[in-house]
């Protein structure tokens, strides 16, 4: 793919800088008589917005012209939060960012901890979080395609897409014992391995979603001409303001780019599997969502392949420095005793290090960039959460667009605001 | 051409086999000499410190350049290394799709005048990423064309993601209520 033009990019942002209520009249009355122009705000508890997002709008009739978004809303601190907790005692909060997917996040965090010091999981381990992090992909883009239909007026496809979920939230309970938040990974292995019948309960869902999706979404949605026509056309997105503005994820995949992390500069072994990296052609709403669905069914494939050649082994890495030793030899073994107190009291202790690792998440690409001091608690961990970057070209989309168009619009950048505002 | 730089490989990664540092970080010597202070390394992924008046043109040459196109800028954000100095360590995290290559480029920036040149004219999407840096640290980043705080509310005291703040906040629940009353009794002019 070519680099943006200087000018392009430029141009970019002009559209993106104009500041929305310039005038007096439009201060105070939300109305400017010269250019007739009128302030609209929508949010922050829209239904649309899902979540707490603000979206300042400066009107031509039912034309946006100018946008102005407002995040910050459930700004909670987590990177302080994890200066202050360390490793693994942040992870609890990773399920509060995506909360769609608490799983994938959990799983991101410490494969990011993990990689400042070059710890290698045992295989089962990582094919383990493999199939967690996909089944959490599954169940936010469900939600992400069930969310979208249900904006633009299809219920029916929002409840079948819940039925969906409420199997994954059971297979969640069943795993971790936490349907939601369930804080499963932990540096250097995982909270507990899976229960008897688990894997093959997981097989027999997978299995069959494929048909159900394209029963229960497809052919509801793909070919309704009432979905084509509110969503081919609406928020385009081109390629090259995809890569200036970062968007990550089905966003920029949805406008051509293929770029997907976990083929790209692969993690947790996702190189052994085989699955397609669905992308778009014109970068539309309706293209972001045909984007999604096809994931999920590739999700599955890569649910199926690791449960096959799922290896047998240890789910933790062997040094009682990152995980806690067997229980027994804690009550028998001095040294144990005194391993087990460490990991709990200071955190599992990281060499001297910075990385940036990136994980490929349902709403795009996580990143942590890890700086350790040596310390159980990092110097600094940075979130970067995709649905930031991802609703910072709204200015870009959201111009010109008709009013009835932001709803469609929104829902296909399929973000969260847990995520954005940290 | 001058020495090539001595690679400082992070003790979190010591005893790993040496990788070669990638094309970029030749080219950029090349280009900035001496502005080019360090390079450290962990395990394949490079770190390149830059003299922080540079670095908006080390980034435009990094994207620009057709050998290397850094087209996609991942992620700004900082370091806080309090008490030591200089104490702010801003990181760009740059990604090519062409080379399929991560860079992550520094740059030392002092608390009395922490500023660096903004990338919004380089990147749109670097808007945002300056926003929540200046917000978090308070981080200058100068030539952006709308720098204030975007997580946090306007009347926000300080930068909490700094060494200095504490973790309880400065302010008990109720000065923060008086804080934000009497701010707004000022705006309408009530005062």
């Amino acid at each position: 793919m070519t680099p943006p033009e200087s000018a392009a990019a430029e141009n970019v942002l002009e559209t993106r800088t104009a500041p929305v209520a310039a005038t007096p009249d439009m201060v105070s009355r939300g109305f400017d008589p010269a250019s007739g122009h009128m302030l609209l705000n929508m949010g922050p508890s829209h239904p649309s917005t899902h979540g707490v997002l603000r979206i300042l709008l400066e009107m031509d009739g039912e034309k946006i012209v100018r946008c102005e978004p407002d995040v910050g809303y459930l700004h909670r601190g987590m990177e302080k939060v994890a200066e202050v907790y360390g490793y693994n005692k942040f992870i609890p909060y990773t399920d509060r960012f995506d909360y769609l997917a608490p799983i994938s996040n959990n799983v991101a965090v410490a494969t990011a901890a993990e990689k400042v010091c070059g710890i290698e999981l045992p295989p089962r381990a990582k094919a383990l979080r493999v199939i967690a992090s996909e089944l959490g992909r599954i169940s936010a883009h469900l939600l992400g395609v069930g969310a979208f239909a249900m904006d633009i007026g299809a219920m029916s496809v929002f409840l079948y897409c819940f039925r969906e979920r409420e199997s994954i939230y059971n297979y969640m309970e069943a795993l971790t014992g936490a349907r939601f938040t369930v804080s499963w990974t932990r540096v250097g292995g995982l909270s507990r391995d899976v229960p008897p019948g688990w894997l093959d309960s997981v097989k027999r869902f997978v299995d069959g979603l494929p048909k159900r999706v394209e029963r229960d979404i497809e052919e509801l949605l793909t070919t309704n001409p009432i979905w084509v026509d509110r969503l081919s056309g609406v928020g385009v997105i081109p390629k090259d303001v995809a890569v200036g503005y970062g968007l990550t994820g089905p966003a920029l995949r949805g406008s051509g780019v293929e770029w997907d992390l976990r083929k790209e500069s692969p993690y947790l072994g996702y190189e052994q599997y085989d699955f397609d990296v669905p992308v778009g052609e014109h970068g539309d709403a309706y293209d972001r969502y045909l984007v999604r669905v096809e994931e999920l069914k590739q999700s599955c494939r890569i649910i199926l392949q690791a449960i096959a050649k799922l290896p047998d082994g240890p789910i933790d890495v062997q040094d009682h420095k990152l995980r806690l030793p067997q229980k027994r030899s804690v009550l028998t073994s001095m040294e144990e005793l005194i391993h087990q107190f460490m990991v709990v009291s200071e955190g599992p202790e990281l060499a001297t290090g910075e990385r940036y690792f990136g994980a490929e998440n349902p709403k795009g690409e996580l990143g942590f960039y890890v700086a350790s001091d040596g310390t159980g608690k990092p110097r600094r961990m940075r979130v970067r959460g995709p649905s930031f970057t991802n609703l910072s070209c709204l200015p870009y989309v959201l111009k010109d667009a008709m009013l009835a168009d932001v709803v469609a619009i929104l829902a296909s950048l399929d973000f969260v605001m847990g995520e954005c505002d940290r | 051409m001058s020495e090539p730089l001595q690679v400082i490989v992070d003790p979190a990664a010591a005893g790993t086999p040496a990788s070669a540092p990638p094309a970029a970080v030749a080219l950029l010597r090349e280009r900035h000499g001496d502005g080019v202070r360090a390079l450290m390394e962990n395990r394949g992924q490079f770190r390149v410190l830059v003299e922080r008046g540079q670095a908006a043109e080390a980034i435009r040459f990094l994207r620009d350049d057709p050998r290397l196109r850094f087209t996609f800028l991942v992620d700004v954000t900082a370091i806080d290394f309090h008490p030591a100095t200089p104490r702010f360590r801003v990181t760009w995290v740059l990604r090519s799709y062409h080379t399929k290559e991560t860079l992550v480029l520094q740059a030392d920036v002092p608390e009395d005048d922490p500023s660096v040149p903004s990338m919004t004219h380089l990147f749109p999407g670097a808007d945002w990423l300056e926003r929540e840096c200046f917000d978090m640290f308070g981080i200058r980043f100068t030539g952006h064309p709308d720098l204030r705080r975007i997580l946090l509310p306007d009347v926000f005291p300080g930068h909490p993601l700094r060494k200095d703040y504490p973790m309880a906040g400065i302010m008990t629940d109720q000065e923060w209520a008086e804080h934000i009353v009497s701010r707004a009794q000022r705006e309408e002019g009530h005062d």
